[in-house]
């Protein structure tokens, strides 16, 4: 038993990681040959194999902790007293909670699209182009950087120092502006523009994701009806326009659905830049620092649910979406 | 550890010569040799293994200490519990995170926390103990603790009467760092009074330099910086026992002396003649990282920087911390009365998790002067304690020699960090945001102090 | 993900053999030919560089001159020094090389796991008809929303209890669990634009679900596993808070970015040292994408000349 819980060289980390993936291959192996028997096993035996082990792992690992949260925001500070509604009045009445939730309505708005519409339009753009794979490179490069290397590249974009003799900026951005004569700002501390240079950052890191999936839907359009379109005689922007963005349409809702609900949780870039001041914090900011800075689980819980409720209209769409998609099939 | 920290100190001190001749700064020496920590090897120690042997035999123990201390502070730690180890045969487990609030009460709610824990803020250790995972120290800690410290400490270890933690490392606040070198060409004293201290600060405002620099930016820890410049004051002005009564909300948050206070930090902090000294407006306080923020004191375009005594490893390497070197630090001086000033410290409290015998005589071990003598010559400078067991000379640096004395001088008032002793979501929340905007917003004093007032837990 | 290739679904798959690869040749390399296109491409390009650069250009000077003047000095006073990278490297008190087989260990089953689930149970809401798969389906996707955090501490008490603490088993198990919803949200979309035909085919033959499944819909699915596998790999790679909690306390588990985390030092003042960290870091999940990338496109072709 031992020998599977401390593995301490290289090698038997490394033999305990085969083992772990061969293990996961015959227990699924198993089940699926247990269930391949055409025709003569029910149809929910059949679900139960393909589905089973991931409900199981869900009700376990995100089913379960989300009805505790739920639960636990109509209680105290530490979860031990029942107190209703309470936790969502104080959300609600919270000096500046409107700004909270302005700024994540912002965030889940204008993230989501303009990521989107950057990563369809450059992946448009580079499509079999001769630098092609660069170009995706470069715009990819943000997703490989972990949150915490993200802070520090934008502080050297953002920070701020006065415009004094001896004094240099360090942040690129006062850096262009003191060059064309204009002062210095503090980028992160006036609102509420503050809010939108926090929000690039996001679309900064997501768009590598949007780019390369539209890419990919992209190259998956038909050659005939591009050609035929040529044929037609359609210009570069029609192109775009009529062909392109309607064959791709599934996968814009899907990049729009994901960015939305990344961004709904996204709480690092505020933490890291602003921790929340200056008028910048969104709903997953305050319930990291309520649960997790400020031990009010109940608090922290209230807002998690209101997180959960924020994404329902994403849910609706998608299951519109869904309906559409089965009529046509 | 050593070949590796020494390696990396001398190309570090070569660059800098560089670096520092093209900006024409000038340093007077370029320190290379002595200033890292963990150059002293552990085992040179001798330990008296006699206090540890009462918990019986503890060959092959294992002990988990998780901590918020880490990389480079967290080795000389590591090294200094190797006597210990060699004593008694327990195998000592150092952990640091920088996530270490957060983690900590998520294991200790999971079932899974440490042995020990190094516990920074004793309104932390209050939320733990009421889960019921913290178990109240041992004697043989408690009989150290009422020996070596000064009887404060004690409580801030202690809740509803028990008590829990003792104290193991300290910082004293109540600092303000300036460049010997400068004061001395200009032909500066170093100010004994407050009064003297703006008097001073006057003087070099009309000189056309803005005498103070000052940072609060901290992640989403912004603000703590001012807290510290509000409880300094509040200090001097009003006396510890106000200190103590607005700590423990017996007075508003906002009573008139509070905000006195606040408006007498502002005298230096708000006024655009005093600050921010190479950084900018007031504002700018709101957006410098305080780490940054005493740095203009090296090239001459700032003054004075209120900053606690670990603010010395913020210096870049190679700066020369002493009263003859390129910076130094003087107290803050007292308003009013003569005397010595108060000081304002923080520091952390061992909690234990578990009754195991190796752990409490690992408790019995960190509370012990042998410990903090062996802690003292493996750290470099920037570690101090506030045992009176510690013996200053063994303490490296000069900062950390004069904080020494200050903890130990019987006659200063020490009074703890308040924000640390405050509830959270105060201390560590509303007090934090309310003093950003404080600066960034210029919102008045007796608004912010009745905003964190409105903020206190109603229980 | 890459696909949910709609798309394929009005072309029968048998008229797209014959003219690809023709048409392909002519239509290469002809999009860039306006010049407003051409330079919205390289205004992008370069605004998505130039704060990377910098950090680039960061990692390699001294920490003095990194405090005091903006990184694009260093063009006009060169000054340069691997100091930062040295310390990254050799400056903690684990060895670095532990921590990078810490991070391939933990990262390559949290990538194939949840796949291969995501994969089944795509397949599953996708192509087996039966009572409750919509409310189901729409059930699983919007677990997404669920912050990680709130299923930290009954994750950890489960783990706890089942002694498993502490050992690659909770990470590996925590991130399939997080992974799964995203995944199967990704993969279902692409899966159900797979014409109903080839699927039919495949029954009329005979085929169980199983065969289907591995015969016909996999290899059709290469490029978009290998697109989410990339995603998935990289916020494995990148992950900091599943490794904190789920590996606490034990020195043989941490993975690289925990101990990136801590070299800030204590009160994180230390930042400058994360320039070069953040480098280190990124080489591993850049080579893969590099790697792959081409993959996705390859993957592509190949499946829809099998289809």
């Amino acid at each position: 038993m031992q020998w599977f819980l401390e593995a301490n060289s290289v090698g038997h980390k490394i033999a305990l990681m085969v083992f772990a993936i061969l293990l996961f291959a015959v227990v699924m192996g198993g089940i699926l040959l247990a269930v391949d028997r055409p025709k003569r096993v029910p149809t929910w035996v059949v679900v139960a194999g393909f589905l089973g082990p991931t409900l199981a792992l869900l009700l376990l690992g995100l089913v379960y902790p989300a009805l505790e949260t739920v639960r636990g925001s109509f209680y105290d500070r530490r979860g031990e007293e029942f107190i209703g509604f309470d936790n969502y009045v104080t959300v609600f009445t919270e000096d500046g909670f409107q700004t909270v939730l302005r700024n994540t309505v912002l965030w889940v708005v204008l993230v989501p699209v303009i990521t989107t519409a950057l990563g369809l339009v450059y992946a448009y753009l580079v499509d079999r182009t001769r630098f092609e794979s660069l170009a995706k490179a470069l715009v990819f490069l943000p997703m490989a950087i972990s949150m915490v290397g993200a802070g520090v590249i934008w502080r050297f974009v953002y920070e701020f120092r006065p415009d004094q003799p001896g004094v240099n900026q360090i942040g690129l951005l006062n850096q262009a502006l003191v060059l064309f004569g204009i002062e210095p700002q503090q980028f992160l501390i006036d609102a509420p523009s503050n809010t939108f240079y926090l929000i690039v950052v996001m679309i900064w890191i997501q768009a590598g994701f949007a780019m390369t999936v539209l890419s990919a839907a992209i190259k998956a359009i038909p050659d005939d009806v591009v050609e035929a379109a040529r044929l037609d005689g359609v210009s570069g922007v029609q192109m775009f326009r009529y062909v392109t963005v309607p064959s791709i349409r599934p996968a814009l809702v899907v990049v729009l659905t994901t960015v939305a609900i990344v961004t709904l949780k996204v709480f690092d870039i505020v933490r890291t830049m602003t921790g929340g001041n200056f008028a910048t914090s969104v709903v997953a900011n305050e319930f990291y620092t309520q649960a997790f800075r400020q031990f009010n689980f109940g608090l922290g819980a209230a807002l998690a649910v209101l997180l959960f409720i924020l994404v329902i209209p994403i849910i609706a769409y998608n299951v519109r979406q869904l309906r559409l998609s089965e009529e046509i099939r | 550890m050593t070949m590796r920290a020494r390696g990396r100190r001398s190309a570090l001190a070569g660059g800098l010569g560089v670096a520092l001749l093209l900006t024409g700064c000038g340093a007077d020496e370029i320190d290379g040799g002595d200033s890292g920590g963990g150059g002293a090897e552990a085992a040179e120690f001798e330990l008296d293994c006699a206090p540890y042997e009462e918990f019986g035999d503890l060959e092959g123990e294992t002990v988990n200490v998780y901590t918020s201390i880490t990389d480079p502070e967290d080795q000389p730690h590591i090294d200094s519990y190797v006597p210990f180890e060699e004593c008694t045969g327990v195998d000592v487990q150092y952990e640091g995170s920088r996530e270490f609030e957060a983690q900590l009460v998520v294991r200790v709610q999971s079932g899974n926390a440490p042995d020990i824990a190094f516990i920074p803020q004793p309104g932390l250790l209050g939320t733990l103990v009421e889960t019921g995972a913290v178990v109240p120290a041992p004697e043989q800690v408690e009989a150290n603790v009422d020996e070596y410290w000064e009887e404060s400490w004690k409580e801030y270890g202690s809740v509803d009467g028990t008590f829990y933690a003792a104290p193991l490392g300290a910082n004293a606040k109540s600092f303000v760092w300036y460049s010997p070198s400068m004061f001395d060409e200009a032909g500066y004293e170093i100010p004994e009074t407050w009064d003297d201290m703006i008097a001073l600060s006057e003087e070099i405002a009309g000189t056309g330099a803005k005498p103070w620099c000052a940072g609060i930016g901290s992640g989403e820890a912004t603000g703590w910086p001012a807290t510290d410049w509000l409880e300094d004051v509040l200090l001097r002005t009003a006396g510890p026992e106000v200190y103590d009564q607005w700590v423990n909300h017996e007075i508003p948050f906002n009573d008139p002396r509070v905000v006195e206070a606040l408006n007498t930090a502002g005298e230096i902090l708000k006024n655009p003649e005093f600050v921010n000294g190479g950084l900018g407006e007031v504002q700018s306080i709101a957006s410098t990282e305080f780490g940054d923020a005493g740095l203009p004191i090296l090239d001459g375009s700032c003054w004075m920087h209120r900053q606690a005594s670990f603010y010395q490893a913020n210096w870049p390497e190679g700066t020369e911390v002493g009263p003859d070197g390129d910076v130094f630090a003087f107290p803050l001086p007292p308003i009013g009365d003569e005397g010595a000033p108060p000081v304002l410290g923080g520091g952390e409290f061992t909690a234990a998790f578990s009754e195991e015998p190796a752990v409490q005589a690992f408790q019995t071990f960190l509370s012990s002067p042998e410990w903090a003598n062996i802690k003292a010559q493996t750290s470099g400078p920037g570690w101090v304690s506030a045992n009176t067991g510690l013996d200053p000379e063994n303490l490296e640096s000069p900062i950390d020699q004069l904080a020494a004395e200050m903890f130990q001088d019987p006659d200063a008032v020490f009074r703890f960090d308040g924000s640390d002793l405050m509830p959270g979501e105060i201390g560590a929340g509303a007090l934090w945001s309310e003093l950003t905007s404080w600066i960034a917003n210029d919102k008045s004093s007796e608004a912010v102090l009745t905003d964190v007032e409105n903020a206190w837990p109603a229980s | 993900m890459t696909t949910t290739t709609p798309v394929m679904a009005p072309v029968p798959p048998g008229d797209r053999e014959t003219g690809r690869p023709r048409r392909r040749a002519a239509r290469a390399r002809r999009r860039l030919s306006s010049p407003a296109a051409s330079t919205i491409a390289v205004v992008i390009a370069v605004l998505w560089t130039v704060p990377t650069f910098g950090l680039l250009i960061t990692s390699l000077r001294p920490e003095l001159d990194i405090r005091r003047s903006g990184w694009w000095t260093f063009f006009t006073d060169p000054e340069f020094t691997l100091d930062n990278y040295n310390q990254v490297l050799y400056g903690g008190g684990t060895d670095f090389s532990t921590l990078f087989v810490n991070s391939l260990v933990i990262t390559l089953p949290s990538v194939v796991i949840p796949i291969t689930l995501a994969l089944l149970a795509a397949y599953a809401f996708a192509w087996i008809k039966f009572r409750g798969r919509n409310v189901l389906f729409v059930a699983v996707f919007a677990l997404q929303v669920v912050p990680i955090q709130v299923t930290l501490i009954p994750l950890l008490t489960l783990y706890v209890d089942g002694g498993l603490a502490g050992s690659f088993w909770t990470i590996w198990l925590s991130h399939s669990i997080f992974a799964l919803p995203l995944a199967i949200f990704l993969l279902h979309n692409f899966m159900k634009d797979i014409p109903a035909s080839l699927v039919e085919a495949a029954r009329m033959d005979g085929a169980g679900h199983v065969r289907v499944f591995f015969q016909v819909l996999l290899p059709l699915l290469t490029p978009a596993i290998a697109a989410f596998g990339v995603f998935q790999f990289l916020w494995v790679w990148n992950d900091l808070l599943v490794a904190l909690t789920f590996a606490g306390g034990a020195p043989d588990v941490v993975p690289l970015t925990v101990r990136l985390a801590e070299m800030v030092g204590t009160r994180g003042s230390d930042w400058y040292l994360l320039a070069a960290g953040a480098f280190v870091a990124m080489v591993v999940p850049l080579v893969v994408f590099l790697a792959l990338q081409r993959y996705f496109v390859r993957g592509l072709l190949a499946g829809s000349v099998k289809g």
